[in-house]
């Protein structure tokens, strides 16, 4: 299988250099077919076989102040977590960010790849790459390498010339640019909280306070969420961290022990 | 001498590549071609040879766009002019489509540079024996830029250049009367640049104007005879000025 190793390469393939003169299109990769009575259903078992479930939770949304992307940070395989410490929001440069969802290690390569082709741009048109270009980049790249097993659902956030820009980006090719998205197990209770608390005119603060909560209640009913919600803020000035709490204290912030009065004591009886 | 010339990739040993100095003499014997830059347009003109009676003329045109914001024309071999003007529309799109934003003016002169200096690097093949002037503006921040590139795949930004036949006496005028211009003044300046080596007249001049609006527009017949009237005008007027006696008291 012939991998994309052009962001690797010192050579820029930002002109579509190739060996040949006569411009041709660069090849997709490829590779050999396996030889099967029943190619459909090998095919839809293999991809099933790597088709993981993408446990975690990351949301971003776009707001009036810029772009607020949370995570948690859990890793899991199977019903085994294999950590509770994995930096999720992958920096790809000062100001724009990756969120990770899929496969670790296939979304910090392309990401790491991603940054690399946007330094490239960078330097050879002595302006910024923007947010609607890497993230095109991006899904050009992880559509080449459609079927082959890459499994990446990530969000690209940044701010550039036209302001914040918000991409989802995922391993079958697809690309949407939207306001508010969330990718994992557990989006669907991360977007309850979102969808149900978000304007576009909240402050910085308010914000990040309903990220960290969409991701808390996220974790705390989805078994492969957990760890550390980290909430990031990308603003004119690019992006910062602005917390990491561990979702078990998150838990006991807002919903704290309450002493309740006690309706029945047990005594001891005095021996029989 | 004469050894070093047959192949492109071969220097001479005082560090010449002759091949590409001779598709600059090609350049030299092309048509005259002038761009100037104002501060809210970009004016392209160019030395049009008569046309033969039976010759559909508009087939024949030299300035032609790459993408809604940029244009260029070119001065030496039309049949070479026409497939890199091929390969750069078609890199305009591309660039439109894997980064979904439109070129600049600087990345598509590094492109068509870039492709012009591959032909001097490789064997079997011989340099394109055109130069260009590429004009547009930047698709943000509006900026106006004219580039002009050569065979040997240099490229840089101009104020206000010329190429083609003649090119140096254009250039000479260019530098003596360049100052600041926008709109009218600035098509005024290229056409008066044109005229120092060109026959006066609307048949013999063709001229676009690119502004951020409306892109490019080819000006017709009877807008540049207007115009070339104007400058006839201004020329014996300023005659006149300097032949009358100067008053004193």
């Amino acid at each position: 299988m012939k991998l994309d190793t052009s962001g690797l390469e010192s050579a820029a393939p930002l002109f579509g250099v190739t060996s040949e003169l006569v411009d041709g299109f660069s090849s997709a990769p490829s590779f050999e077919l396996p030889v099967t009575t029943d190619f459909d259903g090998f095919q839809k078992e293999a991809i099933q076989m790597v088709k993981p479930a993408r446990g975690t939770t990351t949301l971003a949304f776009i707001f009036k102040e810029g772009v607020m992307v949370a995570a948690d940070s859990r890793a899991s395989m199977g019903g085994y977590i294999s950590s509770q410490s994995v930096k999720k929001i992958i920096e790809i440069n000062p100001y724009m960010l990756g969120t990770m969802a899929g496969g670790a290690a296939d979304c910090q390569f392309w990401h790491r790849n991603l940054g690399i082709k946007c330094r490239l741009h960078e330097l050879a048109n002595k302006r910024r790459i923007s947010v609607t270009g890497a993230s095109k980049l991006l899904a050009n790249i992880l559509y080449s390498y459609r079927g082959m097993g890459l499994s990446v659902g990530t969000m690209i956030a940044g701010w550039d010339e036209t302001g914040p820009g918000l991409y989802y980006v995922d391993s079958e090719g697809g690309r949407l640019k939207g306001t508010r998205f969330s990718v994992g197990s557990g989006s669907p209770y991360a977007y309850g909280v979102l969808d149900s608390g978000y304007r576009y005119d909240l402050s910085i603060e308010e914000a990040a306070e309903l990220a960290r909560r969409a991701i808390y209640h996220a974790t705390f009913r989805d078994g492969a969420s957990g760890g550390v919600a980290s909430v990031y803020y990308v603003g004119p000035n690019g992006w910062k961290k602005l917390s990491g709490d561990d979702v078990g204290e998150l838990h006991y912030k807002y919903y704290p022990v309450m002493p309740s009065t006690v309706e029945q004591e047990m005594v001891e009886v005095a021996g029989a | 001498m004469a050894r070093y010339d047959r192949a492109i990739t071969v220097f001479s040993p005082d560090g010449h590549l002759f091949q590409v100095e001779y598709a600059l003499e090609a350049v030299r014997k092309g048509n005259a071609a002038v761009g100037v830059r104002g501060t809210d347009v970009v004016v392209l003109g160019v030395e049009k040879k008569s046309t033969a009676k039976l010759q559909d003329s508009r087939t024949v045109r030299k300035i032609v766009s790459l993408d809604d914001h940029i244009a260029l024309v070119c001065a030496g071999l039309k049949a070479d002019a026409r497939v890199l003007v091929n390969r750069a529309r078609i890199e305009c799109q591309s660039h439109r489509l894997t980064v979904e934003d439109p070129v600049t003016v600087e990345y598509i002169t590094r492109y068509i540079a870039g492709l012009q200096q591959k032909y001097t690097q490789s064997g079997g093949v011989r340099p394109f024996g055109l130069s260009t002037l590429i004009v547009g503006f930047d698709p943000y921040t509006g900026i106006p830029s004219l580039y002009q590139t050569d065979p040997s795949g240099a490229f840089s930004a101009w104020k206000a250049n010329a190429t083609g036949r003649n090119s140096n006496s254009m250039r000479e005028f260019l530098e003596k009367n360049y100052k600041e211009t926008s709109g009218q003044e600035t098509v005024k300046l290229a056409i008066r640049a044109l005229l120092e080596v060109v026959e006066s007249g609307g048949k013999n001049i063709e001229i676009a104007v690119m502004t951020k609006e409306h892109g490019l527009r080819q000006l017709e017949e009877a807008e540049i005879d207007a115009i070339v009237a104007e400058i006839e005008a201004e020329k014996a007027a300023a005659e006149t000025a300097k032949k009358a006696p100067p008053k004193e008291t």
